[in-house]
């Protein structure tokens, strides 16, 4: 069944973008990422103009991961304080990396800086989780005690709160210039930055890894709405029929992956991300450097 | 004698006119509904004359043209080992569609001076205004983007499409694929004898969004911010349906 889509104008299969919005739904709830950094390319590839894919991309994270949360809030893991902290930190991340992103704009180099981010936090943040959950998963099976990071250059930093659900009593200062930096890459790479946050949260932060997912999912929901806003107001690029599809499968992926993962094992969880995240790098890194077939590309007129 | 030939001469110089096309389509008005998904456009006529038809074979083209638009094109290069789009080159005027059919292939059909003159082909639809002369060869960038459109389905070439009955009707189907534009689309219908053109004909199709495609537009650019907001409360409220669902189902 085919859709005209009235602000991509185009049209697309409904049932593939709903299945599309089901499965990166389900990694959504299952990771606590927003799944931008896998939707965004997947609805360029399927003809979407790249301004409309990222704009309605951050509407439908919107809604997996304010589904997502209320599904933790139930269960009590979301660490409100510690989102909020994150937040307050992203939101002004966001107005920096805005500010970053027009300069280079101008520049007329946006486009690469884009592809290299992707490939770099990709590839780190890949690379570290892969490598420590399979530690993790090794030390498990030979029985040794996992050891217990020690977080004591945050506890020497003032503004010290309490973190309950996270089990943490540490400074306020590094999770806000956590939230800050995720904000500056989330604005420049047009994602929700979840699969940045995640790790952050649980090797530099240390936070309680129950409580992860649901608590960047809290972040993840403000951050986008407000990219969702500033893209229907500055680039009338938010294609509400686009949307609703996507969040109609997306909306249910997040609900099977919120209980889904309790039943899967933490490391054997994360390895399954990072492996996710590597593939996605591994692409990408690839396209910047093979001969490309067709050395050129239209782009859309006048003052885009 | 010259007296007498001048008057006969006059009479036979028109000869083009007593040829003319009378051509209709099936739609003039086509609705972009959500549920579309293409469109196929039915274009036939007559050939109109008033003497028998004179030596030469009948040639008929039949255009039909989307609204233009520039676009830029970019083109990769390799920086440091990675391919990187280099700065674009606008094409000032690119039509959003646009499809050709003859009876004949295109360059049996009509000479150059007339493709020049009726701007007919698509070098003449796909321009560059301004002539960038600062050694980026633009004429490569403008070839790329026909040829990018091309790929995509919008430029359409039909040699043999269109049909001739009896040096007097023709017809010809021309498909508008799912990605069409909206705004003021022309159809042309160009009538040729060795390579001349005699007559042309031309109407417009009114290629429209309605319903809720054109209410949601609409409202995309009019009322944005409360289209943002409406977007983001859509996306909660589905949000917490779902959420909802699936605790009444797995309590």
């Amino acid at each position: 069944m085919n859709i005209y889509l009235p602000i991509a104008e185009v049209s697309v299969n409904a049932f593939l973008l709903m299945g599309l919005g089901g499965g990166v739904g389900l990694l959504s709830g299952l990771f606590g990422v927003g799944g931008g950094f896998l939707m965004t390319p997947l609805l360029i590839l399927i003809g979407i103009p790249p301004a409309v894919a990222v704009a309605t991309e951050a509407n439908q994270i919107v809604a997996s991961s304010f589904s997502g949360v209320l599904a933790h809030w139930r269960r009590r893991t979301v660490d409100f304080k510690m989102g909020l902290v994150l937040l307050a930190g992203g939101l002004v991340g966001s107005a920096i990396g805005v500010q970053i992103f027009s300069l280079l704009r101008q520049l007329g180099q946006v486009e690469l800086l884009v592809s290299l981010c992707y490939v770099v936090f990709l590839g780190v943040v890949g690379a570290l989780m892969m490598v420590e959950s399979l530690g993790a998963l090794l030390r498990t099976k030979r029985g040794a005690p996992p050891k217990r990071r020690q977080h004591s250059w945050m506890q020497g930093m003032p503004l010290r709160m309490r973190f309950r659900q996270s089990k943490l009593y540490i400074s306020a200062i590094p999770p806000f210039l956590i939230g800050m930096s995720v904000g500056v890459l989330a604005a420049i790479m047009g994602v929700g930055g979840g699969f940045i946050m995640v790790p952050a949260m649980i090797y530099l932060l240390g936070m309680a890894t129950t409580v992860v997912v649901g608590t960047s999912l809290f972040q993840i929901m403000f951050v986008t709405g407000a990219t969702t806003l500033l893209h229907a107001i500055y680039n009338n690029t938010v294609d509400a029929v686009l949307a609703v599809l996507l969040l109609v499968g997306g909306v249910i992926g997040t609900q099977i992956g919120v209980r889904l993962g309790p039943r899967l094992r933490a490391e054997q969880l994360r390895i399954l991300l990072a492996g996710l995240v590597l593939v996605v790098c591994a692409k990408l890194a690839w396209d910047l450097v093979r001969v490309p077939e067709e050395l050129f590309t239209l782009g859309g007129g006048g003052g885009h | 004698m010259i007296r007498l030939l001048l008057p006969l001469l006059l009479l036979a110089l028109p000869v083009s006119a007593e040829e003319q096309v009378v051509a209709a389509l099936s739609q003039n008005q086509i609705s972009i509904t959500t549920d579309f998904d293409g469109s196929e456009l039915f274009i036939y006529g007559a050939v109109k004359r008033e003497a028998p038809a004179p030596e030469g074979a009948l040639d008929v083209i039949v255009q039909v043209i989307g609204p233009s638009r520039p676009v830029i094109v970019r083109k990769k290069q390799r920086r440091f080992g990675i391919w990187v789009n280099g700065a674009g080159v606008q094409v000032d005027a690119a039509p959003s569609f646009f499809a050709i059919a003859t009876n004949r292939p295109f360059r049996e059909v009509i000479s150059y001076t007339e493709d020049q003159r009726y701007q007919v082909g698509l070098d003449y639809a796909v321009r560059l205004i301004d002539d960038v002369a600062d050694g980026r060869y633009p004429e490569e960038y403008r070839r790329a983007a026909i040829r990018l459109k091309r790929d995509s389905g919008l430029y359409i070439e039909l040699p043999g499409g269109v049909k001739i009955t009896e040096e007097t009707l023709f017809q010809t189907r021309i498909r508008l694929p799912a990605q069409l534009v909206e705004g003021d689309y022309r159809a042309r219908v160009l009538l040729l004898r060795n390579g001349q053109v005699l007559d042309s004909h031309e109407t417009g199709i009114d290629v429209r969004k309605v319903g809720l495609e054109r209410l949601i537009y609409t409202m995309a650019h009019e009322q944005a911010a409360l289209y943002g907001l409406l977007s983001i409360a859509v996306a909660l409220a589905a949000g917490w349906l779902a959420s909802a669902f699936f605790r009444f189902l797995f309590p």
